[in-house]
């Protein structure tokens, strides 16, 4: 029988099946960081539990470490707290740590596939609900919550039922300076930010084929703000030839039989999905965020909606919320809107291939005086290879500043925060009240469109800037 | 856990949609190691005035004298959505809610509050807007929610069924440690890395 990739993974994985559809499945993976973890670690001790297999476990901090200083006397205490504690449960359970100083030390899930630890075909699990990043290796990849890791630490296995599927089909070619972030904002801005709830998502399409394994990461990490636990793209030789050569990647006679093994994934013809939708990556112009909500988008080239326009109560009563919260008027051109603040990072578009476009951008050019801009690299090996090409230097000369890596403004659990009522293009995945700051208005956007917007001071149309 | 069976309580009614996990408990709440005390930033941007928290802001409802003392949190929809956070339902039990009524729940929040004695109930969207009516109309409305029955019965008497997952409703009926469940299936998860082991040896050769 013809089988969905996601059908394949699931029933590689299954260990127990209950008569209410609850199942056991298998994880081959769990990435765990300093902020979801130490809850999980305190259960175990509590009921004197052990950790079933530390090695199928990798720990790193992200969430809450400084992106100014390696010295952790200049993070604040309760961060701290939480960081050694990391330490101790991962010396005390014998996991790996790549810990704040560690030379692969970054976002959970960039550190991930940049260390080979991701791999096509598996389950992999993390206490982050953008653990759906992973999916764009055809793994099947999804956030869990602290009292779920405590149970896949005990036991390596899930409880877990059975997802509906939705195949999102991406047709055609992109249009000039239009990006996989596009791509998926203006996905979120289709079926909602509820529209994948009870769904895993497969991205398909020549569209998807066309991109690049970062910007495969990017669609995948944010299927969670479509309310998809997970997304999924199978993987190719662009897929392989990322992989080979990594850190955890199989070696020598195993490399031939895991790449045999991965090429068994993709979706088999005529498999059936519960849903399709269908989109024509021509129609896709630069999206930008007018909302709380990532699902509340719209291509540069449009206008702040008017609430009382929507017809659906719903979409009327979240549009009246966060027009009041951004403080924004019906009718505002996008591309006229003022920033305070760029970011330039986190998981969603931390990776070395953001930092190149951005840098592309801004070389030659200078930040407004009013505006602060920081580039934040998704891991310590990303601002290694990014100072390798000179990158930095773009940046710094531009007026960027240009820090460690972590999650930084992403959710603002450091010191990088905006203030209450200051506004910031950002590449990150949420623009929820609060989340990079008490008071701060969030807009989602490409790294192009970021950069840009440092550049002119406001939200501005890249395609101006490129041509 | 402790086991639940049924719950009456005041019903508070929050306006909004797509509540997500940030607005029920900010990122500055999360640098903590334990499990308790997240019930007093419940909501804190809009509970109160002031980053510390310490003037309320009187126009939010939970701050309304007659909904202080809710144990049932009415919602709309796409309630939880967002990070994965437990904080969240650890926040929401603390400050002392055992009954979440909304349209839809978000998918990974949802798991979470069967793990926190919380009963996520989803009605229809336009039995939620009953409900809120009937909360709004009458200071101190109460809301019965019967698991058991799978019933649950607004301030005028009206019951509304609802449907809710076999197994999710056997972990709050006992109360059960969900790890222990799974631990009895220890001898097929050996018995699953056995098989795989020669299936997918490459994942085994990890140091």
């Amino acid at each position: 029988m013809s089988k969905t990739m996601y059908e394949k993974i699931w029933d590689q994985h299954g260990i127990h099946e209950d008569k209410s559809g609850m199942s056991v499945i298998y994880v081959d993976r769990h990435l765990i960081h300093e902020v979801t973890s130490p809850q999980a670690f305190e259960g175990l001790r509590v009921t004197k539990r052990g950790v079933r297999r530390a090695q199928n476990t990798f720990a790193t901090m992200d969430h809450n470490v400084s992106t100014r200083s390696k010295d952790i006397e200049k993070t604040e205490l309760t961060s701290r707290i939480q960081m050694d504690t990391l330490s101790k449960n991962a010396k005390e359970f014998g996991i790996t740590l790549y810990d704040f100083k560690d030379p692969n030390q970054g976002i959970v899930h960039v550190i991930g596939p940049e260390l080979g630890i991701t791999q096509p075909g598996m389950v992999i699990v993390c206490g982050d609900s953008h653990t759906s990043t992973h999916g764009a290796f055809g793994a099947l990849a999804f956030g869990i919550g602290t009292s779920e890791v405590e149970h896949v630490l005990a036991t390596q296995t899930l409880q877990q039922k059975k997802a509906r599927t939705m195949l999102i089909n991406v047709e055609g070619k992109l249009g000039f300076g239009v990006t996989a972030k596009d791509i998926i904002l203006y996905i979120i801005g289709k079926i909602g930010t509820a529209g994948g709830t009870g769904y895993v998502l497969e991205y398909a399409g020549s569209a998807i084929r066309d991109l690049s394994m970062e910007g495969r990461m990017t669609i995948c990490n944010m299927s969670i703000e479509a309310g998809a636990r997970a997304g999924l793209i199978a993987p190719d030789e662009k897929t392989f030839a990322y992989i080979k050569g990594r850190p955890y990647s199989p070696k020598g006679a195993d490399w031939d039989k895991a790449v045999q093994y991965w090429k068994t994934l993709p979706t088999d013809v005529g498999a059936k999905f519960d849903k399709i939708i269908e989109i024509k990556a021509e129609d896709i112009d630069p999206q930008v965020t007018w909302g709380t909500s990532p699902g509340q988008v719209t291509g540069i080239d449009g206008k702040v909606p008017d609430p009382e326009h929507f017809s659906d109560s719903v979409e009327r009563l979240g549009a009246r919320n966060a027009l009041q919260y951004m403080d924004l008027k019906p009718g505002t051109p996008m591309n006229e809107i003022k920033v305070d603040k760029v970011f330039i990072g986190s998981c969603t578009n931390g990776r070395i291939e953001d930092l190149r476009v951005a840098a592309d951008i801004v070389k030659g050019k200078k930040v407004t005086k009013t505006v602060v801009a920081i580039v934040v690299p998704g891991s310590a090996h990303v601002r290694e290879q990014a100072e390798t090409e000179g990158l930095h230097k773009i940046f710094i000369e531009a007026g960027f500043e240009w820090r460690f890596a972590g999650c930084s403004m992403c959710l603002g659990m450091n010191d990088d925060q905006l203030s209450k009522g200051e506004r910031c293009a950002s590449t990150s995945n949420r623009n929820f009240e609060g989340r990079q700051g008490p008071g701060g208005r969030t807009h989602l956007m490409s790294p192009q469109m970021a950069a840009a917007a440092a550049i002119a001071g406001q939200i501005v149309d890249v395609r101006k800037i490129l041509k | 856990m402790n086991p639940f069976k049924q719950h009456t309580g005041i019903a508070v009614p929050l306006d909004r949609v797509n509540v997500d996990t940030d607005s029920i408990i900010p990122k500055q709440f999360l640098r903590k190691i334990d499990r308790a005390g997240f019930g007093k930033h419940l909501f804190h941007e809009w509970r109160y005035l002031d980053y510390e928290g310490t003037k309320e802001n009187q126009k939010f409802v939970l701050n309304q004298e007659r909904f202080r003392k809710a144990t049932v949190l009415l919602a709309r929809d796409n309630f939880g959505c967002g990070s994965s956070r437990e904080h969240a339902p650890w926040a929401i039990a603390d400050y002392g809610f055992k009954v979440i009524i909304a349209p839809s729940f978000a998918d990974i929040f949802y798991n979470n509050c069967f793990k926190n004695e919380i009963l996520p109930v989803v009605l229809t969207s336009k039995e939620v807007d009953e409900l809120f009516n009937e909360v709004l109309a009458k200071s101190g409305a109460q809301i019965s929610a019967d698991l058991e029955g799978q019933k649950v019965k607004g301030p005028t008497g009206k019951e509304y069924s609802f449907k809710i997952d076999d197994f999710g409703k056997e972990c709050l009926l006992k109360g059960l440690d969900t790890i222990g469940w799974t631990e009895q299936f220890l001898n097929k998860i050996k018995s699953y890395e056995e098989t795989d082991k020669t299936r997918r040896p490459w994942l085994y050769s990890v140091k």
